[in-house]
Order: structure tokens, then sequence, then C-alpha cells
């Protein structure tokens, strides 16, 4: 093969960036020093050194030890333990890799999470003769939380449990149970040898009872994380370029979605408007920038923009509030206090801002909230912040890349924690959940649904009026209550006509009445029942807010589908026809924004699908989450 | 995107940031390749204006003629300010490879020079063309590095960087080492190389050289002057070219035939010794690297 074209070949590979992560001593450095050796990427005079420094700390005696090829430091070659995190590249004839090895020691979580913030996928390791851990479950959490979907749980050192398929199984299926609660599309576990290298490069002889793929292949097919080109128009202004009096440029990279030469934008927070006039780069003006792209844009018309500021199309605006709610991973040994002020990082728009409550933290060992006064060291938990001035933002889920934030101590100048957006708060909103004192039940919840044999779960139906979220709602109670399930309903009729009775359909009154519906699922949850909600819910912030309301995996999201025009053709209430004379305002999809879910947990599509057998789908699904027994 | 936009769209990111965030940000350049790509981003991330920072050179004084040549034309072409930096209590107190050795010359006239020319222009934020995949010290670092009033790197203190949300906050005194370029391999700066015909000193390409072997290193005499020939040792030509850029008298050549760009690439390709073997100061000992990091070495 010619250079030129293994360059081609070169260039043309995709990226993977995955973590390794799991508890202390579990093996992840020794596998990510296995891969690269077994796969020859280690030059001979790493080999080495890193022989040399075997017989000085290795624990191998004095065959090399690999997992020196990545601990780096030499703290870390001196005790034994990864410190932080270490980058190594690597690649195949299919793919490149950017390998994050993290450390297990939950004191250098931050760390962890350092390397996880950027990766596509997580190889998440276990000790066969241990099971899951605290750690393995914390970073599970933290590896969700970050919105990877893709995981490999590695089961290592296989050869100290006499290759025992049992227990293989075993801690596969108490991971699985485990992960039921997670936001993961695809677990993949399987059995290792990191010391010796059993399946991965190569299917390992000592499990021929292992029928799947070796570690690196699984990581060539694995689906990395794409830049979205295709959602909402995202710039956040990173740097004003004041070339000469005749150049005003806007330099930044495209956040979301993409944008072409004479489009109209809008600035926010301030609301102006005005076209792109030119893409600038060094090779030339373009004619479109996409996401991922670090481009210039010059505008039509002057107007006051600077640092912080972000572009977007008018029609696709971002939230701009002044308070959010958003889940923290706290990385301090100062505790975080309410009321003390902090500068919060999100994009390129530096704020003061103050935590206002801590609404609940999350027990990484069981995913339970509980509530605290104060956040220490490695927490993570749904806080409220109040920013010194309003800022433009999306929920992390929506787009990671506007909705991530960090924390910087105003002091000490350290970074203290990281920040995902849940949700905008706006003034309504802020009176009316503060400061509640928290009455911890004596009996839990998971004994209420216990005794039920079913997992609490809230089954949030979602769609425009008449794409059948009622029906299939109803059909789907009827059924769970023939198999004995507990559950209970709500919908427009038993809550609009009582509980909220005096909200109309504007923007305010639709965000109160989801809060107040959220609210009652989740007390009903807490009483180990399956909820049911269908409503249009049409806001994808409301939805959010829900979500993070519940438990880790008791929100389920069901998107009920079918085009405006079927819906419209249905029209079972006859409220179309009246929203199309103007006799009724604000009505979803005429003039009322529908913003469909964007990672539903389950997907109906009504127009091809019938109530049956949309049933069917959704009880399979609630019994592979495990939430019915 | 491919995997080299995603680098290219990265490092300009970071650029455009400590453009943004400090006051007095500098870009180190040391007319190596790595420096070469990384001006070449700068000029990218601020076009049509030219860099809004000056360049640093640390000479040593030791440097390869041809470097010397190379770094003044392509400052110039770039349209930015290039500051020199000459430690000159240790001209004074003629330090130099050959009297003082490796360690002592590489410690005054690199880090020592680099750290009075830091402090000398109140510099607080430096960008290095270092990257992770060279050693395994640097494997650890971040982009965004702090340093403390005495230069130093803490390994086991660093401050978590999550997302492309880089923590640039010093004090007065403290400053932020930057690298840019810190998920490029070796493979991808030269390809980046070859795909944006970014002009590279001759000293990467093999020529017949002056070449004597001391210690199983190639060394090129660039200086007879300078040279202390052993008794009976005398240069003789050889194909050689570098695979890294440094002080002559430290850099070991390469016996190479590779004289145009696609053979040297194709020649990286196939090395199986990392390139910093090339360097007499890594192998001195163990975690020499990182040792010198701690003391404020780039
Ligand atoms: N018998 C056996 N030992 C293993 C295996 N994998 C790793 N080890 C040993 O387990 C110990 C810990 O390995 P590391 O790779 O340092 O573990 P780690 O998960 O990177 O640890 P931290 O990064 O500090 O959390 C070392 O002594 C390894 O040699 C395995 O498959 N079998
Ligand atoms: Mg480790």
């Amino acid at each position: 093969m010619s250079i030129e074209t293994l360059l081609k070949e070169h260039a043309e590979k995709d990226l993977l960036r995955f973590i390794t992560c799991g508890s202390v001593d579990d093996g992840k450095s020794t596998l990510i020093g296995r891969l690269l050796f077994d796969s020859r990427q280690v030059y001979e005079d790493q080999l080495s050194a890193v022989e040399r420094d075997s017989r000085k700390w290795g624990t191998q005696g004095d065959a090399a030890d690999l997992a020196l090829l990545v601990d780096g430091l030499q703290s870390e070659r001196e005790q034994g333990i990864t410190i932080d995190v270490a980058y190594r590249y690597f690649s195949t004839p299919t793919r490149k890799f950017i390998i994050a090895d993290t450390p297990g020691h939950e004191q250098y979580t931050r760390n962890m999470a350092t390397g996880a913030s950027t990766a596509d996928a997580a190889v998440i390791l276990v000790d066969a003769r241990k099971g899951l851990q605290t750690q393995t479950r914390r970073h599970s959490f933290i590896v969700s939380s970050l919105g990877i979907e893709q995981v490999i749980v590695a089961v290592n050192k296989m050869d100290l449990v006499d290759y025992d398929q049992a227990r293989f199984e075993e801690i596969a299926r108490d991971y699985q149970r485990f992960a039921d609660k997670l936001d993961f599309k695809a677990i993949h576990c399987l059995p290792v040898v990191a010391l010796n290298g059993d399946n991965v490069l190569e299917p390992s002889p000592n499990m021929a009872w292992f029928d799947g793929h070796p570690l690196l292949s699984l990581l060539e097919s694995l689906p990395s994380r794409q830049a979205d080109a295709d959602g909402e128009f995202r710039f956040p202004i990173q740097y004003v370029n004041r070339h000469s009096s005749e150049f005003r440029g806007f330099a930044g990279t495209v956040a979301g979605g993409q944008i072409k030469t004479g489009e109209r934008v809008m600035v926010m927070p301030s609301g102006r408007q005005s076209a792109v006039a030119s893409i600038v780069t060094f090779n030339g003006e373009r004619a479109q920038a996409r996401c991922g792209e670090a481009v210039t844009l010059t505008l039509t018309d002057e107007i006051d923009i600077s640092r912080g500021d972000m572009l977007v199309r008018p029609e696709q605006r971002p939230r701009v509030a002044e308070a959010l709610d958003a889940r923290v991973v706290w990385m301090a040994d100062q505790p975080l206090l309410p009321g003390r002020q902090y500068d919060v990082k999100l994009g390129t728009r530096t704020v003061a801002a103050t935590p206002e409550l801590i609404h609940h933290r999350i027990d990484v060992n069981t995913l339970e909230h509980r509530h605290v006064d104060e956040l220490t060291l490695n927490e993570i938990a749904l806080v409220r912040w109040r920013l010194s001035a309003s800022a433009a933002f999306d929920s992390y889920r929506h787009n990671a890349a506007t909705g991530a934030f960090v924390i910087i101590d105003r002091i000490s100048n350290l970074t203290v924690g990281a920040g995902m957006v849940v949700r905008p708060v706006t003034d309504s909103l802020a009176d009316k959940s503060q400061n509640v004192v928290w009455h911890e039940h004596r009996i839990a919840k998971t004994q209420r649904a216990g005794q039920k044999s079913q997992r609490p779960a809230v089954l949030w139906f979602t769609g425009l009026s008449g794409a059948g979220k009622s029906s299939v709602a109803n059909a789907l109670e009827l059924a769970l209550f023939q198999r004995g399930y507990h559950s209970y309903l709500l919908d427009g009729d038993n809550v609009r006509h009582g509980l909220n009775r005096d909200l109309g359909f504007t923007d305010e009154d639709r965000v109160e009445n989801i809060r107040r519906i959220g609210e009652v699922a989740r007390l009903m949850a807490d009483a180990g029942l399956v909820v049911l909600s269908a409503f249009i819910s049409p806001f994808r912030a409301d939805r959010a807010m829900v979500r993070e309301l519940m438990e880790s995996g008791e929100f389920v999201e069901i998107h009920v589908q079918a085009s405006l025009e079927t819906c419209e053709s249905r029209d079972p209430k006859g409220l179309y026809a009246r929203a199309r004379a103007g006799a009724i305002r604000n009505f979803t999809g005429i003039d009322s924004p529908y913003e469909a879910p964007e990672k539903p947990e389950v997907v109906l599509d009504t127009e091809s699908l019938s109530i049956e057998e949309c049933v069917d789908e959704l009880l399979d699904y609630l019994k592979s989450r495990r939430i019915l027994v | 995107m491919s995997h080299l936009d995603m680098l290219e769209a990265e490092a300009i990111h970071i650029m455009r940031e400590v453009a943004a965030e400090f006051t007095r940000p500098v870009m180190l350049y040391s007319v190596g390749k790595d420096s070469s790509v990384m001006l070449h981003l700068a000029r990218k991330a601020f076009y049509p204006a030219p860099p809004p920072f000056p360049l640093l050179h640390v000479d040593t004084t030791w440097k390869f003629q041809a470097m010397y040549e190379f770094r003044d034309r392509v400052a110039a072409e770039a349209g930015m300010e290039l500051l020199v930096h000459i430690n000159q209590e240790g001209v004074e107190q003629g330090v130099g490879p050959f009297s003082h050795g490796s360690r002592v010359h590489t410690d005054i006239m690199k880090t020592q020079g680099l750290k009075q020319a830091l402090n000398k222009y109140g510099f607080d934020a430096a960008f290095g063309g270092a990257r992770r995949d060279e050693e395994r010290s640097r494997a650890k670092e971040r982009v965004f590095s702090f340093r403390d009033r005495n230069h130093a790197w803490d390994p086991k203190n660093q401050r978590p960087e999550l997302w492309n949300l880089y923590n640039g906050r010093v004090h007065k005194g403290e400053s932020i080492r930057v690298f840019p370029l810190s998920n490029w391999t070796e493979l991808d700066i030269w390809q980046y190389i070859y795909q944006e015909d970014i002009p590279m000193v001759p000293l990467y390409f093999a020529a017949e050289r002056p070449v004597i072997e001391r210690d199983g290193m190639l060394l090129m005499v660039d200086d007879n002057e300078r040279m202390p020939f052993a008794p009976g040792e005398r240069p003789q030509p050889r194909m050689v070219r570098f695979r890294t850029l440094g002080c002559w008298p430290l850099t070991g050549a390469v016996e190479s035939t590779a004289t145009t760009l696609l053979e040297v690439i194709e020649e990286t390709i196939q090395v199986k010794n990392s390139e910093r073997q090339g360097r007499a100061i890594d192998q001195d000992a163990g975690a020499s690297m990182e040792e010198k990091k701690r003391q404020g070495y780039f």
C-alpha cells in the first residue's frame, strides 16, 4: 500500500473516545496496558522503561507490569494506584481511539469525571472475586449522568475464580439489575483476564463457554457520539475579532446544528436580530458552518455582541433565565453550601452564581434521593442555582455543549464542581418549590413497592392532542390491573377538573400544570405505585424536571407519535377545528409549539400500531426494565 | 468531520479561549514540527487578524543554524512579534552542553531561561506544543496546566477539566501552560503538515551531514568551532535526518534516506522507538520528564 493511500485511510478513520473506570485495583490500567501491548502500539524504549520499573515497583515479580505503561507519575508507580487520568492514543485499521484510563480510588473521582466528560463509551471493570462495589456504582452513575450510553462491563481477574461461568453470569446479572435504573442504550458484559490478555484481542481458550466478541472488536463496533448537525443552531461567542475598523468577526465553535450565509440569527440573551453576512476561515469563505467546526461569522448589522452571548435561529431559541436546576457533581474538600457565591462557567459565559437550595442528594449505591443541607466531596445532587445575570442555555440532555458548566471557587480559583442543566427556573416556579421541609417516611418506598411485586415508576405519555395518549394509557392500565399490579392513571379529566382547576393554557400555566402533576406523580410513586400520566406536556424542560424529581430509572418517557395531519383528521373532541377557527388559543401544534422528546424510552407510532400492539410493546418494555416482576 | 478536522477545531477553540480570558498570553516557539503546526493553527484561529500574542523563543545559543534562519522567516510571515530570550547569567558562566553536560545545560539555559522570560514579561498563559503521546507523564497533563509562582507543576493536584470548559483563573504571579495539541499523535502532526503544506526546517529531511558517533548517538556537527573533538574523531558525511529538534549537541540524528515529506511519514509509521529517544535528557533518570516539569520545564 502506498503511503498516500495509507494517509488517506488514516484521515478518514472515525474516532471513538472511551474510558476505563470502576473500583480501585480492578485492573483498569493493566487492561489498557495489555490492549496497547498486544496490539503492538508500544515503542521499544517505552517497554524497556516499563521493564526497568517493574523490577522496582511492579506487582508481577519479574514480569513486566503493564499497568506501568499508563501509570505515568512517580507517585502512581510508588503507590501502585492510578491518581490522575492518563490519555493514550491508538488505532486499528478501521478506527482511531482516544483512551482515558481513570483512577478507581474514591478520592480521585473528579479525575474520573474529567476523563468521562468527553467520552463516547465506557469500559467498566469489575473484579470477579469482589463483584459490584460502591465505586462501580458511583462511576456507572456518573457515566450515565454525563450522557454516555454505550457501556462494556469487563468482569476481570477471571483467572482468580477458575474462569467460572456461573460467577461471571452472576455479576453480569447484578450489574444489569443495577443498570436498569440508568440511561444506558447498550450494555455488553464480557469476562476478561487483563493480566494475560484473555478476551482482550483474541477469544480466550480458557473461557470457551463465552461466545461474545473480545474487547477490541467490541470497541471497534460501538457507535461514537456524532456532532449533531441536525439539531438546533447554537453558536456561543468565544472571541470578538476586530481586525480592522471594517472587520468585526465573531469567533466560536458551532455547538449545535448548522448555519448558512444569509440566514437570520438572534443574539441571546439580548434578543436582537441580524443575518449572517459571511463565514470566514483561513482557507477562504464558506457557505455553511456545521456543528463542531471552529469558524468566524460576520453579521449584516452593527449590533452589540460580546463573549458569552449566543447566536441562534429566531425560531429555535434556547432557554434564557436567571436561575436553573442542575445535577451537580461536587469536587472540592470544602462542602458546597447554599448561599455562598461561586463563579459558573457555562459555555463561554462566566457569571457569579449562588446555590439556593439542594433539592436532594442522590445516593450512588441505591440511587435513592436524600435530603441534605450541604454537599461534600464526590457527592451528586440536584441543586438550584441563582445567576447574577441572565444566561442562555439548554438542558444537558438536549445539548451537552450548551447545558454543561463548571463551578469555580472565587477565592481559591479551583474548579470545585461540574453541573448539568436540567431546566431553567422561572420566577413563578422559583417561589413554589422552595424550602419545603421534607418528612422522612418510616416505611421505605422500596418496601411499599416490594409488597406489590413491582417497582414504582412514572410512565409519562407525551404527544399531540389526538395522538392516542389517553387511549393507550387507559388500555395499559387495564392490562396492568388484570395482571394484579397497582397503578393509577392521571389525565386531564381527573386533574384539570380538581387540582389544576385554576390553571389556563398560557405557557406559564402549562408549566405550573406539569409541575403539579409531576409532584403528584412523585407522591404516588413514593407510595409504590406505577403511575401513568397522559398529558400533551409539550415542553421538553418540564418533562426533564419531572424526570429529575424521580429517582433514576423511575421516569419512563413514552412518545405517542402521530403526524399533525393525522391528529387533526382524527380530532376526537373537535378541538383542532376550534383552534383553527381561532376559538381556542395556544393550542399545541397550531399556535403553540410541541417539543418532541429527544431520547424517549419508548416511541409508539400510533399511525402504524394498533392500541393492543402498543400495550404489548409497553408490557415487554416494563418487564425488560424489571418494573413489573 | 474526520478526526483531523476535530483535532484542528479543538486546538482553535483552546487558543481562542486563551486569547479571550488571559491578559498577557504568549506562544512558545521552538522551531520544531509541533511548534510549526501550533503556529499554523493560531493563524487559522484568528484569521484575518494575526494571532493576538507574541512568539517567544528561549534560545539556549546551541540550536542548529538552520533553526535560527527558519525562525526569523516564519515569524515575519505570520506578522507576529518575536521575542528571543537568552539566559545571560548562563552565558556569562559559560554554560554549555559539552562543558556542563545535558542536565545542567538544559536546566540553566532552557528551564531557568524560560522562567526568566515568563517573569520578565509577566505572561499569565504560555502555549506549548507538547503532546500527550510523547511521554507517559505528559499523558497525564491537562490542556490548561496550572503552574504556581515558581512555575512548578503539581501532578497530584491538577484541576478537574471537564468537557471543553477550561479554567484559566490565576492569582498574580501564577500562570497556565496551555497545550492545544494535547490529543494529537505524531502521525496526526505529520498528516496535518502534509494536508496543509506547512513549511518545515530542512533538518527533518535526510541529507548528507557531517556526523560523529558518540555513546550510540549520531551527532551532527553544526558548529566546528564549538565542537570538542576527541582525539582522532572526525565528522563523516552520512545521510541522516532528525525526528525531533533541540540543541545540536544533545539531539541524535537517525540514518535515513527520506528526502520528501511522504518518505519521512513513511519512516515514521514504521518506526519502533518513540521519538523522544533521540533526546539525551529523557534518559538521565526514570521519571526525568516529570521531575523537570515539576521544576518548571515545559
Ligand atoms: N490475577 C490477575 N491480576 C490482575 C488482573 N488484572 C489486573 N491484575 C492485578 O491487579 C492489580 C491492580 O491492577 P491495576 O491495573 O493497577 O488496577 P487499576 O484498576 O488500574 O487500579 P486504580 O487505577 O488504582 O484504581 C495489579 O497487581 C494487577 O497486576 C487479572 O486479570 N488477573
Ligand atoms: Mg489504574
